[in-house]
């Protein structure tokens, strides 16, 4: 049995203006001690997913259909007070803005022994010494579990909160751009970090992001997803190497090469469709050079095109062809 | 650091007193009409007479040693003398300090633990029923003028259902059997204005408190809170609201600092013999020194409830006291 596997996901968005489809039909699996990447421009859904798979959604977000599956439990079907006991426990999360995702009136020590209070339901004494050991392994002094998050620096914060996701000892740890308001040093730091702890524990890890440079050393796989959906999926190094999907191919064209020529990289001609009005065939047709009328007219199907490679393009053939 | 910050705090609360003490001094130096045709009130008073009295009052000395005078008296807790009650100032404040402390003490107590309750269950159930409703009682008794509200309760409780006194703080003319007797007299007259003041009150803490509670509740340490698989209820009460209460320890301040001296309007309407009263009085008699007395009071409160918040601050706010 794989450790998370979500098949078929919907998450719609009922606003004032109509429904946005924020994540349609998504699937991926994450095994033991596995790190997937999800990519993509803000507001394609690789947010939105995450905060489906713990329900953390904002009231207007709910999920239409399909399954996540934690060692084979659904979630989707859970209700919150049932979903209470998964969070955390078992799926944690590392925040962005880990600037605000820290309760500023609350000693950090506080907020990782009161996960481990209600999960393990230990006393605070043990938590707190609990929590001490895990900020030791996040490379901090222990008794900085005194502080108030306003006395660390953002990189700091951003290791407090890791440690606060190893609190309970999570099956999965999903860090929604855990190093994006970070320098390059420190995002570097974080990252190894991260990767140091996963390996360790076993963990599976979900990385969010929109920067593809940090993916190619931290995940095993990548998905890359465009206006709610997953368009290409694969092993890093033949993602990398093998792209085969359009979109993907451009989103690596904008990653400059060290050795290459010095010069700005040509972005993406157009901007994601509006999330209102879809057009009908498929989603990234319109800003797509090989664009033909199949593209137009129907939305493609996902095709097995290598080994663990999955892609959802009308012109794949083509398209490995053409390399 | 903390001690470091209060002793500055400190400080700073003397220096503000002492600056308003300056202006106080002036302000009443400089208001029309001669206090000693005040004090005397005899147009035939011979010359020998007024330097008398100007020499009793300090009046026939120049300005600054007035001041410290002035100062020094008010060190040893001397305001003078009142133009109509012909005793001492710091006498007749006090004998009107308790009756207002007791009914505005009340209100406020009431009316922030009442008001801080609505605000966290209208916020918990923002766009609900019960969070238009609260909304709406906010906005309508934080609206309603002072002596609109007690003219209201008294022409209801008071002259139609005749449950309540009209005013005063005890029944004239009555001799009680007991102490518990007296006491109960007074309870009795306290219910409405302590009533009509904590209504006036509520709407303003609601409101504050639903609005900072519904920022805080968007803010992202409460997605990580609910991320780690806390019930509503104990994100509420362990991250929410105390995050929320910050800014409402500083509205509380304020208004228990004006507390003191402004009740005039309540006090008015149901006749309650404290500070608004007899400031009111005061104004009407052009008793200087009473009056002068009564705006240091009033300051030092002000002062003092600021200074309290900053010191409450730098405990529950851990990001101040640097």
């Amino acid at each position: 049995m794989k450790l998370l596997e979500v098949k078929n996901l919907k998450t719609y968005f009922n606003i004032s203006s109509g429904q946005v489809k924020a994540v349609d039909d998504v699937s991926f699996d994450l095994d033991y001690g596995e790190s997937l990447g999800l990519v993509g421009e803000s507001g394609c859904g690789k947010t939105t997913s995450a905060l489906s798979i713990v329900q953390l959604l904002p009231k207007e977000g709910k999920i239409y259909g399909g399954e996540i599956l934690l060692e084979g439990v659904n979630l989707a079907e859970l209700n919150d007070g049932e979903m209470q006991k998964y969070r955390w426990n078992d799926i944690s999360l590392v925040f962005q803005g880990a600037m605000n995702a820290l309760n500023p009136v609350m000693r950090i020590g506080d907020q990782i022994a009161e996960a481990i209070v209600l999960h393990q339901k230990v006393s605070m004494k043990e938590a707190l010494i609990k929590a001490g050991d895990i900020l030791e392994l996040v490379e901090m002094p222990r008794d900085r579990l005194m502080n108030y998050p306003h006395e660390f620096s953002g990189g700091m914060k951003q290791r407090v909160m890791i440690a606060m996701a190893l609190a309970c000892d999570p099956k999965i740890i999903i860090g929604d751009e855990p190093t994006t308001a970070l320098d390059v040093m420190v995002q570097a730091q974080i990252l190894n970090l991260i990767e140091k702890l996963r390996k360790e524990f076993n963990m599976g890890f979900i990385l969010i992001t929109h920067d593809l440079s940090i993916l190619t050393e931290t995940c095993d796989k990548i998905a890359i997803m465009y206006a709610g959906k997953i368009v290409e999926i694969a092993e890093s190094e033949e993602l990398f190497k093998k792209p085969v999907h359009p979109y993907t191919n451009k989103l690596i064209g904008c990653f400059p090469d060290m050795n290459g020529e010095r010069k700005l990289k040509e972005g993406i001609e157009g901007a994601p469709p509006n999330m209102l009005e879809l057009p009908s065939g498929c989603l990234f047709a319109p800003r797509c050079e090989f664009a033909s009328d199949i593209c137009h007219q129907s939305m493609p199907e996902t095709v097995e095109v290598g080994p663990n490679h999955y892609v959802a393009c009308h012109k794949w053939e083509e398209m490995i062809n053409g390399q | 650091m903390r001690r470091k910050f209060i002793i500055k705090k400190t400080m700073y609360a003397i220096i503000t007193v002492f600056i308003v003490l300056i202006f106080n001094y002036i302000l009443f130096r400089i208001l029309p009409g001669d206090p000693l045709s005040m004090i005397m009130r005899n147009p035939r008073a011979t010359p020998e007479m007024v330097d008398t009295v100007s020499a009793l009052y300090g009046l026939d000395k120049p300005w600054y040693t007035q001041f410290i005078m002035y100062f020094q008296n008010m060190l040893h807790g001397d305001l003078g003398m009142s133009f109509v009650y012909k005793s001492s100032v710091t006498g007749v404040i006090a004998t009107k300090i308790l009756p207002t402390l007791w009914m505005l003490g009340m209100a406020e107590i009431i009316a922030i633990i009442v008001g801080i309750f609505l605000g966290i269950v209208a916020a918990a159930n923002r766009g609900t029923k019960i969070d238009v409703g609260t909304l709406g009682f906010s906005l309508v008794t934080y609206s309603m003028p002072t002596f609109w509200l007690g003219i209201i309760m008294v022409s209801v409780f008071c002259v139609g259902l005749r449950i309540f006194p009209v005013g005063g703080m005890q029944s004239p003319g009555m001799s009680f059997a007991g102490e518990g007797a007296q006491l109960l007299d007074i309870l009795h007259h306290s219910v409405l204005p302590i009533i009509t003041m904590s209504i006036l009150l509520i709407g303003e803490y609601a409101l504050t408190m639903r609005n900072t509670l519904m920022d805080v509740l968007e803010e992202d340490y409460i997605l990580t809170a609910k991320a780690k698989g806390f019930s509503r209820k104990y994100i509420l009460r362990k991250h929410a609201v105390p995050n929320a209460m910050l800014p409402m320890i500083t509205i509380i301040a304020i208004n228990l600092g004006l507390v003191i001296g402004g009740a005039i309007q309540i006090e008015t309407v149901f006749s309650w013999p404290g500070l608004g009263s007899l400031m009111y009085e005061s104004l009407s008699a052009r008793d200087y020194p009473l009056l002068q007395g009564l705006f240091l009071l009033i300051t030092i409160s002000v002062v003092l409830a600021n200074y309290l918040t900053d010191i409450t601050y730098s405990y529950i706010d851990p990001r101040v006291k640097d």
